[in-house]
């Protein structure tokens, strides 16, 4: 329990604040239009239907501003670098940018259901009052023409006996406009479902820019101020006395021909900071993506994986961190996420990047028809991003788990945690480390398998060979591989991966693990870092929690879950 | 813009116009608006356009990730043959029932959401794409090797008994003792 507060609090609090600023202004809005005066015609003619539409108005201004800041990736990057004070949970709500985005996006949604079937209602009532089928005050009140000769202001845009509910919304700026916004709306969503964004990302990213029509109805949504309010006459118009007076409106001094006037429109102000701060983040990329990027080496792996060592000036970076890499010469709009694999210290930063889709098959083939030790293509860096995982230096012993493609922030950890050994960085607590390596196959990651064997190789020559122990678990084996193992079971080296540590099959058995890290390291206190599957994770969480003793004297394991 | 299946794209779209047809036509029936006809048949179009676009196609490349509960529907989608698996007709079939929505107000937004779908559905067939059900895979072919592993479960064929016996003569001359006891001429 105490852990899911540690881990998940910040961000339940959150949630609930937006949660309840969202339903705050919704019921202060509501009430306003269903209980203020200055709409007390108003509400003759429309009943409940105003409020109705006015309340997920004011609630979609407030999420409308919201949605463009979590995807200015800039931006949190220069937060999260003004928050080292304050502490690595706050900037872990950073990392869940997307996931925030796409929750305002569902309320945009709702909330556009909502305010468009309230407005459907209105736009038929409207014209049914002008057409006089609602009694005669609500008539009478359809009837103030717009004349400056009789000084009437109307009430009911509908001003002529033809105009249908249709035409009503065709001809106001307001009504144009909220069809156009509510057409890109919907087109956004459908080419972001999950089908459509995993397997044609092109798809989603030309048609998500249909934003820029949305936003531009939107500031123009309330141009033609089409919601009225009474204003105050002189003398002033008593509404619950003239009401049943309708024949002495304009003839008696107690009921002068009540005025009406739009109301100001108020969304530009709502959204016109974050379209700013959006606009300075393209501006930014761009500027990002006009920097000179040199390439120091390009290494086609095995198993169609290529390395990239590239230097770009001022860039610092951190561990565990990735970038974002734009290629023109393949596509001028597509920027892709890599996590980076080589560590601070190094004068570098290299990404491994494996064959997945068109845009890395498209690199692939570029770079192999090079010429021996020429340039790379023009490339185009965004980053560094991401939480960095500092805390990983802040224990006496770790346990490092990567699952899959987890293990690829962890080439940048080991390397950072070796070279900090090797100068006698004081950040560094590490004395040991345990490494375990879980993956169906090695295929694609004999480039790290090369890494583990460079470390192995050091560490042997300095004579430490007890710093780092890892495990290496292949978990898709068949009878090949185990018909392979008995052939060879007695070579020195790793038939699969070439390391004096063999490989184990399977899954591993972690309260075993855990036993022997116990035995091993009898009073300190064991960190457990994990980039893999959650099912994994809550594994490990109950295991740190069995193995820790409350004896200070003796092994502790915390448990540190890393989304890298 | 990449290896893109265009369908996949207008089944989203689709499906997302026919709930948008139906609760506009919900809204007009129920408020009892004037042209409340039109209302009443986007409810149905709008419902019927669901369910045939609720069943995801099987995917040209790649996974097919179903919708949860399809099948039913799959089989159904599946039984109208050509009608169903044709995207040209598809197209067509929504530019029809789209029409009549574009006749009120509350049906407005799901006449052009399901005419954009029909657009996409077209491109998908001009790029000669067609819906394939998703169907349960059968059942693998027994790997070869298991066999090798179990033990015979039954003897080898031997011929019968009476056959087995040695010849009373060539007593001495055989490698074995009968099973059976042995006269001359049985």
């Amino acid at each position: 329990m105490s852990n899911w507060i540690i881990n998940q609090g910040l961000s339940a609090f959150i949630l609930v604040v937006w949660m309840g600023i969202n339903i705050f202004l919704f019921v202060y809005f509501y009430l306003f239009y269903d209980l203020g005066p200055q709409f007390e015609y108003t509400r003759e003619l429309l009943g409940s239907a105003l409020p109705w539409a006015r309340a997920p108005a004011a609630v979609l201004n407030f999420n409308c501003m919201l949605i463009l800041l979590p995807v200015c990736r800039n931006l949190l990057s220069l937060l999260r670098g003004s928050f080292i004070c304050c502490g690595r949970t706050m900037r872990k709500q950073l990392d869940k940018n997307l996931t925030f985005h796409k929750l305002v996006a569902y309320m945009i949604a709702l909330m556009t259901a909502v305010h468009t079937i309230a407005h459907l209602l209105n736009a038929e009532w409207y014209t049914n009052s002008f057409q006089g089928r609602y009694g005669p005050l609500a008539t009478k009140l359809s009837m103030l023409g717009d004349s400056r000769e009789l000084n009437t202001t109307y009430l009911n845009p509908v001003r002529s006996n033809s105009t249908t509910p249709t035409i009503l919304v065709f001809t106001t700026i307001a009504g144009l406009t909220g069809v156009v916004i509510t057409l890109a709306l919907i087109l956004m969503i459908t080419s972001s479902m999950e089908v459509i964004r995993r397997s044609y990302f092109e798809v989603f990213w030309y048609t998500h820019h249909l934003f820029i029509v949305f936003f531009a109805g939107l500031v123009f949504h309330g141009a033609g101020r089409i919601v009225r309010s009474q204003q105050v006459t002189d003398p002033p118009h008593n509404n619950s006395l003239c009401e049943n007076q309708l024949e002495n409106w304009g003839k008696t001094a107690d009921c002068p021909v009540p005025q009406f006037a739009g109301g100001f429109p108020q969304t530009w102000m709502w959204v016109i900071g974050p379209m700013i701060i959006y606009l300075c983040e393209r501006l930014l990329r761009f500027i990002r993506y006009m920097q000179p990027v040199s390439y120091r080496k390009i290494v086609i792996r095995p198993s169609k994986v290529l390395e990239l060592q590239l230097v770009k000036p001022g860039f610092k970076m951190q561990v565990g961190q990735y970038v974002f890499l734009n290629c023109p010469a393949i596509s001028q709009l597509e920027w892709h996420p890599f996590t980076m694999t080589s560590a601070p210290e190094e004068d570098f930063f290299s990404v491994h990047i494996r064959l997945v889709g068109d845009w890395t098959e498209k690199l692939i083939k570029m770079v192999e028809n090079l010429p021996e030790g020429g340039q790379g293509p023009k490339m185009a860096v965004d980053g560094p991003f991401g939480t960095a995982s500092e805390d990983v230096f802040d224990y006496e012993v770790s346990m490092l788990v990567g699952a899959g493609i987890g293990v690829t922030p962890f080439a940048s950890i080991l390397k950072s945690i070796w070279y900090k050994f090797k100068d006698s960085d004081p950040k560094l607590r590490t004395k040991k480390i345990y490494f375990y390596w879980l993956c169906r196959e090695t295929y694609a990651f004999e480039w790290f398998a090369d890494l583990l064997q460079v470390l192995e190789k050091d560490m042997e020559e300095r004579g430490m060979r007890d710093f780092l122990t890892y495990k290496l678990y292949l978990t898709g084996w068949d009878q090949s591989h185990v018909n392979h193992a008995m052939v060879h079971f007695d070579k020195e080296t790793d038939i699969i991966t070439g390391l004096k540590q063999k490989t184990s099959y399977g899954r591993p058995n972690w309260d075993r693990e855990f036993e022997q890290v116990q035995q091993e390291n009898p009073s300190s206190v064991v960190g457990t870092f994990l980039c893999g599957p959650q099912a994994l994770a809550k594994d490990l969480e109950k295991k740190c929690v069995k193995y820790s003793d409350v004896d200070p004297r003796k092994t502790k394991f915390y448990f540190n879950k890393e989304n890298f | 813009m990449g290896k893109i299946e265009w369908a996949m794209w207008a089944n989203e779209q689709a499906l997302a116009a026919g709930l948008i047809y139906a609760t506009g036509g919900i809204v007009g029936v129920a408020g009892q608006f004037r042209g409340w006809q039109f209302a009443a048949f986007g409810i149905a179009a709008g419902v019927f356009v669901c369910l045939l676009e609720y069943p995801r196609s099987k995917r040209g490349k790649g996974t097919s990730v179903e919708r949860t509960g399809q099948y039913c529907f799959t089989v159904c989608v599946n039984a109208f043959g050509p009608l169903t698996r044709n995207y040209y007709v598809r197209a067509f079939l929504h530019a029809a029932l789209c029409v009549p929505g574009g006749f009120m107000l509350a049906t407005v937004l799901g006449c052009v959401c399901l005419g954009i779908a029909s657009l996409i559905y077209l491109s998908a067939a001009i790029h000669g794409e067609h819906w394939e059900p998703i169907l349960p895979r059968t059942e693998p072919p027994k790997r070869v090797g298991d066999s090798i592993k179990e033990p015979p479960q039954n003897p080898p064929p031997r011929p019968p008994p009476e056959l087995r016996r040695k010849k009373a003569d060539k007593l001495e001359t055989a490698a074995y003792d009968n099973p059976m006891s042995v006269t001359v001429n049985e």
